[in-house]
Parts: C-alpha cells; sequence; structure tokens
C-alpha cells in the first residue's frame, strides 16, 4: 500500500509537480487523523481527494496552506513542498503560504458586511497592496474569471449576502483568485449547493485549470471522475491510492478502492 | 383513515387540552403584567410628579436658592453628559478592547483569568468602583472633581462591555475568519477589518446599554464628582449630575426641590427608554 503510493508518487513527480506531500500526519491532540501521506500535485490540473465521510481529506487539504496553525490543539508533521519550498519551514510565513496556496471552502462565506466589489478586492484591498484604480479590472477579471461577471456586473455594490447560493460561492472563488494564487483548496465547495449551481461551477474548474492547480475535496465520486485528472483515494486517514482519474475509476490497484469506487462502503 | 376517526380522536380531551392551554396563557401573561405593573407605575409617578417643573429653565437654569419658585438644573444635564463623556472613553476604549481580546485569542494563557475576572467584576458593587476612583484621582488631587466621576462611571462600564463585545464576537462563524485567513490577511487585519464589522451593531448595542447602565449611577459620584450648584466646565473641579440632584433634592425639607428631584428622575428616565428605543429602531432597520 505504501509502495503504491509511493510509486504512483514517483510516476506524477516525473510531470511538473508544484506541490508535494513527504510523510505528512496531522494530529488533533493525540489523535492522528492523517497518517503518513506522500503524494505530488502536478501544476495546471485538477486533483481530486475522495473517500468516505471522516477519512481525513479535508483535514489532509488544510495541511496544504496552513489552516491547522489555527487550530488550537492541531499539529502537523512531515514536510509540504510548494516549488522545492518546504511551507512549515521555520521562517516560512503562514500568511504568505496562504496568499499563494488559495482556499475555497464547504459552505459559501462571503464577508457578510460587504459588497461584491469589496469581497472580491478584500484580500488585495486589506493587504494595501493595489491601487484603487486597478481594483476595477482585477473584479472584473476575477468575477469573469469565476463566471459571475455577467450576472453581478449591475449590482457590485449590493451586499454579497443578496447572491443566492451557487452565486456567492462563485463570488468567493472570485475573490480567492483574485489575490493570484499558484493554487486553490476546494473544501467539497459543491456540498451546500442544488445541482445547477454544481454544474456551474463543475464547468468552471476545466477553464480554471489554465490560471491555478487545484485540489478538491469531494465525497461525490461522479463529480471526481467528472472533474479531475488525478484521484487520491484516502480511507481511515491514509492515502490507499493516487493516479489519473481514469485510471482509479476503471482498473484501481487496490481493492479496498475498488471497493469504495463500487459503491461497497463510504 | 375516515373522517369519523378523526373527528373522534380530535374530540378526545380536546376542552382539557383547552382549558389547560387558556389557564398556562393566562399565568404567563399575568406575570408579565406583574413585572411590568411597576414600572408602568414609576413612570406615571414621575410623569406627574416631575412633568410639571420640566421646562426650558429646567435646561438652560441653575439652581434657584431654596424656597425662591423656577431655576433648573442645567448644570447636571450638562454635568452627567460630560461624565458619560469620559466614562465611555474608559469604558469603551478598555471594554471593547479586553472583549476583543478574550473573543479572538482564546489560546492566550491570560485569556480564561480576565474573562472569570470581568464576570466578576459585574458583581462589584458601584459603590466600590466609586472608592477605587476616590483613591486613585481624588485622594493624589485633593479635591472632588469630574474626571474621578467618570473613571469610577467608566469602570462600572467596562465588565458590561466586554462582556457584551465577548459575546457578538463569538457569533460571528468561524468560516467568515477562515475566508480571511485563506486570503493570505494576517490575524489582525481578518480581526480589524472582516470580525469587527460583522460585529459591530452587537458591539454598539452592548456599548449604549453599558451607558445607559450608569447614567443613573449616584453612589459612585456622592465622593468623586460630588456635585456642583453652578456651571463648571472643568473635569477637574466638582462637577453636577443629575443623580446627584435627585438624592440631595429628594432628601431636603422643600417641596420645590422634590418637585425638581422628580423631574430629574423623569428626565434620566426618559433618556435611557429614548437610548434603547433608538438601538432597537436602528437595529431593526438595518436587519431588514
Amino acid at each position: 500500500m505504501s509502495l503504491a503510493g509511493s510509486a504512483a508518487a514517483a510516476e506524477v513527480a516525473r510531470g511538473e509537480p508544484i506541490v508535494e506531500l513527504d510523510g505528512v500526519s496531522v494530529y488533533y491532540g493525540e489523535t492522528r487523523a492523517v497518517k503518513d501521506v506522500s503524494m505530488a500535485v502536478q501544476a495546471n490540473t485538477v486533483t481530486a481527494l475522495i473517500g468516505a465521510s471522516g477519512c481525513g481529506k479535508t483535514t489532509l487539504l488544510r495541511s496544504l496552506n496552513r489552516m491547522h496553525d489555527l487550530t488550537k490543539n492541531a499539529r502537523v508533521e512531515g514536510r509540504v513542498l510548494f516549488e522545492g519550498q518546504d511551507i512549515y519551514d521555520r521562517g516560512v510565513d503562514p500568511v504568505a503560504v496562504r496568499r499563494v496556496i488559495g482556499m475555497v471552502f464547504q459552505k459559501p462565506n462571503p464577508f457578510p458586511t460587504m459588497s461584491v466589489y469589496d469581497n472580491v478586492v478584500a484580500g488585495l484591498k486589506l493587504a494595501g497592496r493595489v491601487r484603487r484604480s486597478r481594483l476595477d479590472e482585477v473584479v472584473e477579471r476575477s468575477l469573469t474569471e469565476a463566471a459571475l461577471w455577467d450576472e453581478v456586473k449591475d449590482r457590485l455594490h449590493t451586499p454579497a449576502t443578496g447572491l443566492s447560493g451557487g452565486q456567492q460561492q462563485r463570488l468567493c472563488i472570485a475573490r480567492s483568485l483574485a489575490v493570484d494564487p499558484a493554487v486553490l483548496l476546494m473544501d467539497e465547495p459543491t456540498s451546500a449547493l442544488d445541482p445547477q449551481a454544481t454544474a456551474r461551477i463543475e464547468e468552471l474548474l476545466a477553464e480554471l485549470k489554465r490560471y491555478v492547480t487545484i485540489v478538491i475535496v469531494t465525497h461525490n465520486m461522479q463529480q471526481a471522475g467528472r472533474v479531475s485528472d488525478w484521484t487520491a483515494f484516502m480511507h481511515l486517514g491514509e492515502l490507499i491510492e493516487q493516479g489519473p482519474t481514469d485510471q482509479i475509476f476503471t482498473r484501481p490497484q487496490q481493492q479496498l478502492t475498488e471497493r469504495y469506487i463500487s459503491g461497497h462502503f463510504g | 383513515m375516515s373522517v369519523e376517526r378523526l373527528r373522534a380522536r380530535a374530540g378526545t380531551g380536546r376542552t382539557r387540552r383547552r382549558v389547560t392551554d387558556a389557564l398556562a396563557t393566562t399565568m404567563i401573561a399575568g406575570a408579565a403584567v406583574v413585572v411590568l405593573t411597576p414600572l408602568v407605575l414609576i413612570l406615571i409617578y414621575l410623569v406627574g410628579r416631575g412633568i410639571g417643573s420640566i421646562d426650558l429653565a429646567f435646561f438652560t437654569q441653575l439652581p434657584a436658592p431654596a424656597g425662591e419658585a423656577g431655576g433648573g438644573v442645567a448644570q447636571a444635564v450638562v454635568g452627567t453628559l460630560e461624565l458619560l463623556a469620559l466614562a465611555s472613553v474608559i469604558g469603551l476604549v478598555i471594554g471593547i478592547g479586553t472583549g476583543v481580546f478574550v473573543a479572538e485569542y482564546p489560546e492566550h494563557p491570560l485569556v480564561p483569568t480576565v474573562r472569570v475576572l470581568s464576570d466578576a467584576l459585574i458583581g462589584v458593587p458601584a459603590i466600590v468602583m466609586g472608592i477605587v476612583a476616590y483613591a486613585l484621582l481624588v485622594v493624589p488631587l485633593r479635591h472632588f472633581n469630574g474626571l474621578s466621576g467618570g473613571v469610577s462611571l467608566g469602570f462600572i462600564m467596562i465588565p458590561y462591555v466586554v462582556r457584551a463585545t465577548d459575546e457578538v464576537m463569538r457569533l460571528v462563524p468561524n468560516v467568515v475568519r477562515e475566508a480571511g485567513f485563506a486570503l493570505g490577511l494576517p490575524r489582525w487585519r481578518v480581526v480589524l477589518q472582516i470580525v469587527i464589522p460583522s460585529a459591530a451593531s452587537g458591539i454598539v448595542t452592548g456599548a449604549m446599554l453599558a451607558m445607559a447602565r450608569v447614567a443613573g449611577e449616584a453612589a459612585p459620584l456622592l465622593f468623586t464628582a460630588f456635585g456642583n450648584q453652578y456651571w463648571n466646565f472643568d473635569p477637574l473641579k466638582p462637577v453636577a449630575a443629575l443623580p446627584l440632584v435627585i438624592y440631595t433634592y429628594s432628601i431636603s425639607p422643600y417641596d420645590s426641590w422634590h418637585r425638581l428631584a422628580s423631574a430629574a428622575s423623569l428626565v434620566l428616565v426618559v433618556f435611557v427608554l429614548v437610548t434603547t428605543l433608538l438601538i432597537r429602531l436602528v437595529f431593526a432597520r438595518r436587519a431588514r
């Protein structure tokens, strides 16, 4: 199993990995939620993390941009390399990590007091990085990339909470894109949305990988099959198998993977 | 299931259920009336006794000598506002700051202690806060002064503001904070520009309620602000306040002063009532 994992990792490594995990374990207090995961994520691809509820997908995802730093008793071991640099190295600023590795959450979470416009530029404006004149440009670009521009261009200055759930989630994607990240982590981004809104976001992913590398957690296997180039299957905190999506779905190497894919548990 | 059977079911114990319902409703409505009656009576009494003394002079003139007609308590109205302003500077700055600290930095080793102490402060009698301010500001200056009065009221406000701020900040969903962190914003910016604005309406409500709470305090002012029969805008000299006027005038032997005391009480009650109503109005509108 660990052999298969490292073999897959080696295969991926021949491509152009942008993120590499090396023996990553995540602890909540004494509980080890993610166990010794090693894998690689290719630049400009969509990688899906699949597995049953509670298998550690989200926990693993959150270790990729140091979100666990904010959880009181969470602890990460191992190395997470972004373009060869360990993001957990001493002297690496987690704030800087999250600027390059953004995140979209399960439930749409626009900033409640801000307008659509202000939500999109929040990352830039609050960090004071951009001239005001450039903000308009960024707003249009990000919203267009998130396939939301046409729907909101006439109400940019209305409260973001007035949008529908699906629109709010695309707004959150636009907000992440506005700071121009290299990697976008998505934690079940469509689980709170209806089928139509889900379909829109799935279409969007195919477009987005031109600009960013995407790692998406999903417990919807059809979704993983539709949107991802690579799939990693996790079970009880361990990475069981990783490979090209069609291979995982048609010729899984591990019996566990096959059982999960064919709906025997999960 | 046939209609007859449904009817038969609904019929079982129907009367008893209705009677119980009516009884229970009457009882809780009665409890509400019992609570509200004294409040309404106080208002009626104050209006009856005090409204006649409330005129332009009440708000613009200094007290007339005892026994003489006319005069007002303008210096106390202004003094109360002055003391509230001083109190707010202390109470809001320290209170909101502490509230943000305990809500947003729960992992800090000081937080549990601060929270317990702050809650304990709510139980400290107002007059004790007055003694503290007396020791801090009256003794060194060797005379009563408005600043010490404002400080004592500010001390009383602090724990209320801390608790209100703490509670409303913790109501802001964590996913909102995480959204900020995921954009690569440093923690202080997330707190200052995302969490605090989201909780702002609650913080303002807490602040206003704390001000309303101390506006009527007389005890801590007795030996700090002390009161003043004349105009004084210098916070380092004794400053008048409406609660002190109420106290002094109520225990005086003159009927005209008793009336002024009722009038001052009415003004205070209306001030607190209006503040509370304004808060409700503003936030009811914003909630829409």
